[in-house]
């Protein structure tokens, strides 16, 4: 499939939040000020394009049905799927650690405003869920990256578009019970009707 | 004599029921007054994601019930041994095992709802409600009252991913569980009478629109207001 294709999709049409519920947890939670959502997806992005590729060459070298045969041939019948994940997770939690090391260093004002939320990208499912898509679609290395960054940007377009609207809803008159995540179930149903219009669109 | 004074200790601090009233509560509390999906915004992701039809939906609902119960019981028995630095790591190795396992014996034996799950049963692992009553709840509490408490929590969720399947199942392919309802329903009426299905139920914006009237219904009842 075409590099540039696929990331067009990934971040249009196959998008993390609105076609597949991914990362709704961090998306529902922190999506309250711009600010801190470009924050919070600038550090999806940069997660995702980094534990899809790595986690591609785990699967590819030692996880896939046959793929020990690198070390000796004897090991060709091994199948270690079932270990996908336990270890795809253990990636995640590393590079994660990682990312929280950097921000905290370079970036204190950001990382003192993700707050716990950082951490909690290790459980968020559209890290997870970048790596298990990869693993079922049979991605290339090269198609791996383009479509961990690309659900990536998805899901920061999605998140600082919400923010936004957010932003502007504290001067709307909300009934009482829908306030907070009601509202935001509903307007996420919304912007979920405007992105189905690239839906028709053959790439 | 000192033993006789243990055993009186003992005596005086009788062993608590095994549903008293505080455990009750902790199975009854998460089900509406503080429920994971719609008060404590928990879990979304998956909730949505299986909910087209009630099927899928029921054994992802077993799973989790599963996962959590098992997850909670787990760590409230290492508590005290597991070291508060590396706790996620800990918590997520054993998630992550005992979603491996969920994930194999669904393999084994009904392959066909493993191939409809597809990758929503591994992302039980980042379901936030396991984590979130592992931090909450089993990392202090004794293993008894932890698997009550995730007891509790997983059918909160459960009955709410239901309450959505079901109508989404319903207006979205005219049928619960399956059985077509619709074609009974324009059996009455003759054959020229047909029911519509809402495509838009069976897309995943018919799931954020019904879980969010849910969430109004629900919260209007209990008088939960977010500030």
């Amino acid at each position: 499939m075409d590099l540039f294709s696929l990331g067009i999709r990934s971040i249009f049409i196959d998008n993390m939040v609105f076609a597949y519920f991914l990362g709704m947890c961090s998306f529902l939670a922190v999506s309250k000020k711009v600010s801190t959502a470009l924050g919070l997806g600038a550090a999806v992005i940069f997660v995702l394009t980094v534990t899809v590729p790595v986690n591609w060459l785990l699967n590819e070298f030692v996880l896939k049905e046959g793929a020990l045969t690198w070390v000796s041939g004897e090991l060709a019948s091994i199948d270690l799927t079932f270990l996908r994940f336990i270890m795809f997770i253990a990636i995640i939690a590393a590079m994660v650690q990682l990312v929280e090391m950097v921000v905290e260093k370079f970036a204190p004002a950001l990382y003192g405003a993700l707050g716990i939320f950082l951490p909690l990208i290790a459980v968020n499912c559209a890290i997870l869920g970048g790596s298990l898509f990869m693993a079922q679609r049979d991605y290339t290395l090269a198609e791996s990256a383009v479509y961990g960054f690309g659900s990536g940007t998805g899901f920061f377009l999605a998140i600082v578009a919400l923010a936004a609207i957010r932003e502007k809803l504290k001067y709307s008159h909300v009934p009482n019970g829908l306030k907070g995540l009601g509202i935001t179930m509903l307007l996420t149903g919304l912007m979920g009707i405007a992105f189905m219009s690239f839906m028709g669109i053959d790439l | 004599m000192s033993a006789e004074t243990v055993e009186k200790a003992i005596e005086k601090k009788p062993a608590e029921a095994l549903f008293s009233k505080r455990r009750k509560k902790l199975v009854t509390d998460p089900l509406v007054d503080d429920n994971p999906i719609t008060i404590q915004v928990l879990g979304i992701c998956s909730a949505l994601a299986v909910t087209t039809q009630m099927k899928p939906t029921l054994v992802m609902a077993i799973s989790v019930i599963f996962v959590v119960v098992m997850s909670n019981l787990v760590i409230s028995l290492m508590r005290n041994t597991i070291p508060s630095r590396v706790r996620i790591i800990v918590q997520l190795a054993v998630v992550a095992t005992l979603v491996t396992l969920v994930s194999e014996v669904l393999r084994a034996f009904a392959y066909d709802m493993y191939k409809e799950l597809s990758v929503f049963v591994g992302l039980i692992i980042t379901n936030c409600i396991v984590m979130g009553r592992l931090e909450a709840f089993a990392l202090g509490n004794k293993p008894y009252d932890s698997v009550l408490d995730g007891f509790g929590s997983a059918l909160g969720y459960a009955w709410i991913i239901l309450a959505v399947a079901f109508f989404r199942e319903l207006w979205g392919s005219g049928s619960v569980f399956g059985i077509p309802v619709f074609d009974y329903v324009s059996g009455i009426f003759g054959s020229d009478f047909q029911l519509a299905t809402n495509g838009l139920m069976v897309s995943p914006v018919g799931a954020f629109i019904i879980l969010g009237l849910i969430i109004w219904i629900q919260r209007t009842k209990t008088g939960y207001v977010e500030h």
